[in-house]
């Protein structure tokens, strides 16, 4: 695979605070990459140190094979989404996107056609002449993105770009994002804090946790194998349990792994409850039930979600022990 | 909440009484006529508007209008790079200082200040003094007194009008915008021309228009800097007031420069309006 981005050594430091220290991280052509973690993690500052909006403390980044460390951003052929869009409220969505265009001095005629090529991709051709203000946030994410791509980017870099928008916008955006990347064939750096997003859109999930790399994964093996407690924990929902001979790791169970007994049921089945405890909270969430356990030996709560057959069968106070099966259980460092 | 609105009655008043009525006194005068020892005697007639069409008013008219243009340009050739550093520029924690270092002037009277310049500027001034016990010039250069140095004085004075609407522009601007133009291409000198000014426009119009008008009406600079020579339109409206005792005329005279200002100011609004148009549509889609 070509090489499209490598980070060396970079470090960045604001007002003498360390936010990234030594960050070595390489994308490829045509990834779509995702850098997940909590808000204030460094996940932005990589991303703007790629655009150029910020210029490392030490390190070197190279773009394409070009060390483009302390090239400025309008040297560089990387486009950013930006969070809250930034699009230009004097102009219209048509000279949003044409200013790119403007800039590099491509000739009219190709204008016209890469303008009109990037607003059929976008679904922007009845819009073209609004302003931005008269549009709804989803439309506006569009123009953004148009904006962005018109302009042939080696590499896409997209900034919390869904984080604005309603619930139901998001995921059929996600959707499309994730489809016009593969269309594309462009590198896509996408941040975000939604683990969820970051699952179903990347083809990598790079898990940031203050201003290092916890684990760089595709989504699938991010999910199944977490490596640490941050990143078990930060994905989806998570059980630890210590481990009897080892002080340095944990077990995680999943929630839907648990499997929950009646104590009193004469008549179960599977084995020995591993842990005993008391139900208690309930929530209801539609597909699922989800469990509070708090245990009887450690005093730690339990998540556990009960679906068919178990679904609405307990109630809070109910005595219930737990169990799960051995391949279940993912050990992760502390 | 209808209590509430009995609050604005003390200002309504006091507007009403300080402000309304002088103002409806002047309209009604400006229609009346005088006698030859400058009583207002109330024979209407629209005598002293016509007398405005003079050749000799419409010339000190036109020259008004002229210096108030220059000075408008002036002011914002000097104030648009003094408000995009306090605001772009500087550091946040030095912003307050920049501003209220733009503003310390009007803590002292505009006539005292007016009257300091003629210090500085005299003939045994400062500048000259300092040139002549150089040898750079042999005798005192004459930078008072001419039109030169009413504009120098109307400019100095005016130009914190300019200053500050355009800094809370700039103040306002997302500048996050900057880093997307920076981001497409666009160089910081590019991104100034097709983004930042743009943008702030509205402040200069709005400086523009304090500027215009205050020069429109000025008499405090011509008359302490631009001595005998150079006559505005508010010098002219003072004499008919204090020296000519035509109240009559002098109240037409305002009241055409009244007009005029308020002209300007709907067409500020209209044009903020047609600008923010798009605004009120988006309102309407929510």
């Amino acid at each position: 695979m070509k090489e499209m981005i490598r980070l060396m050594g970079i470090t960045k430091e604001f007002e003498d605070e360390l936010i990234i220290p030594t960050l070595n991280l390489t994308i490829y052509d045509g990834e779509f990459v995702t850098l997940l973690g909590p808000s204030g993690c460094g996940k932005t500052t990589m991303l703007r140190m790629i655009a150029g909006l910020e210029t490392p403390t030490q390190g070197h980044i190279f773009l394409d094979n070009e060390d483009v460390t302390h090239l400025a951003p309008y040297k560089r052929n990387v486009n950013m989404v930006f969070q809250h869009y930034a699009l230009f409220p004097h102009m219209t969505v048509e000279e949003n996107i044409r200013f790119g265009l403007l800039m590099k001095k491509v000739p009219r005629k190709e204008q016209q056609k890469r303008i009109a090529d990037v607003l059929q991709l976008t679904q922007l051709e009845e819009l073209r002449y609004r302003k931005p203000q008269q549009m709804s946030g989803g439309q506006q994410q569009r123009v953004a993105i148009a904006r962005a791509l018109v302009n042939n980017p080696k590499v896409l870099l997209l900034d919390e770009p869904l984080g604005a928008l309603d619930y139901k916008l998001r995921k059929t955006m996600q959707l499309e994002l994730r489809n016009l990347q593969q269309r594309l064939g462009i590198t896509f750096i996408y941040v975000t804090h939604d683990q969820e997003e970051a699952l179903t859109m990347s083809d990598r999930v790079i898990i940031v946790n203050g201003g290092r790399i916890e684990q760089d994964d595709p989504p699938a093996r991010i999910y199944q194998y977490p490596r640490s407690r941050f990143a078990a924990s930060f994905i989806g929902e998570n059980n630890f349990f210590p481990l009897p001979d080892d002080d340095s790791r944990l077990l995680s169970v999943r929630p839907q792994f648990i499997n929950v007994c009646a104590l009193d049921d004469k008549e179960r089945k599977g084995p020995e409850p591993f842990h005993t405890g008391t139900i208690e909270q309930i929530l209801f969430c539609g597909t699922f039930d989800k469990l509070f356990i708090r245990l009887d030996d450690s005093r730690d709560m339990v998540t556990a979600y009960q679906y068919y057959e178990d679904y609405r069968k307990w109630s809070v106070e109910d005595r219930v022990g737990i169990w799960w099966n051995t391949q279940d259980g993912v050990q992760v460092t502390k | 909440m209808r209590r509430g609105k009995l609050l604005v009655l003390p200002a309504m008043g006091w507007l009403g009484l300080f402000f309304a009525l002088p103002l409806l006194i002047v309209v009604v005068v400006s229609f009346a006529s005088r006698t030859a020892y400058g009583q207002v005697v109330f024979q209407w007639n629209l005598e002293n508007y016509l007398r405005f069409l003079e050749p000799l008013y419409l010339k000190i008219f036109a020259f008004t209008l002229g210096t108030a243009f220059i000075t408008t340009l002036w002011t914002f050739a000097m104030g648009y790079p003094v408000a995009y550093t306090i605001a772009m520029i500087l550091p946040k924690k030095w912003q307050q200082a920049g501003i209220i270092l733009v503003m310390i002037p009007f803590w002292i009277n505009f006539l005292i200040r007016s009257y300091s310049w003629v210090i500085i500027l005299r003939a045994q001034g400062l500048v000259n003094t300092f040139l002549l016990h150089f040898g750079f010039i042999e005798k005192p250069l004459g930078l008072l007194y001419n039109n030169t140095a009413v504009l120098l004085g109307m400019v100095y004075g005016l130009l914190p009008f300019m200053v500050l609407p355009i800094y809370v522009s700039l103040e306002q601007m997302d500048k996050r915008l900057l880093e997307a133009a920076s981001d497409l291409g666009a160089s910081p000198f590019t991104a100034f021309r097709k983004i930042t000014l743009p943008l702030t426009l509205p402040g200069v119009a709005a400086g523009s228009i304090l500027v215009f008008i205050s020069s429109l009406g000025m008499f405090v600079v011509p008359d302490i800097m631009g001595g005998a020579k150079s006559s505005l339109m508010g010098n002219v409206i003072q004499n008919q007031f204090l020296a000519a005792r035509d109240w009559p005329f002098g109240s037409a005279l305002s009241i055409i420069l009244a007009l005029l200002s308020l002209v300007m100011i709907i067409l500020y609004y209209k044009a903020l309006e047609a600008q923010k148009g798009g605004k009120q549509h988006e309102e309407k889609l929510a």
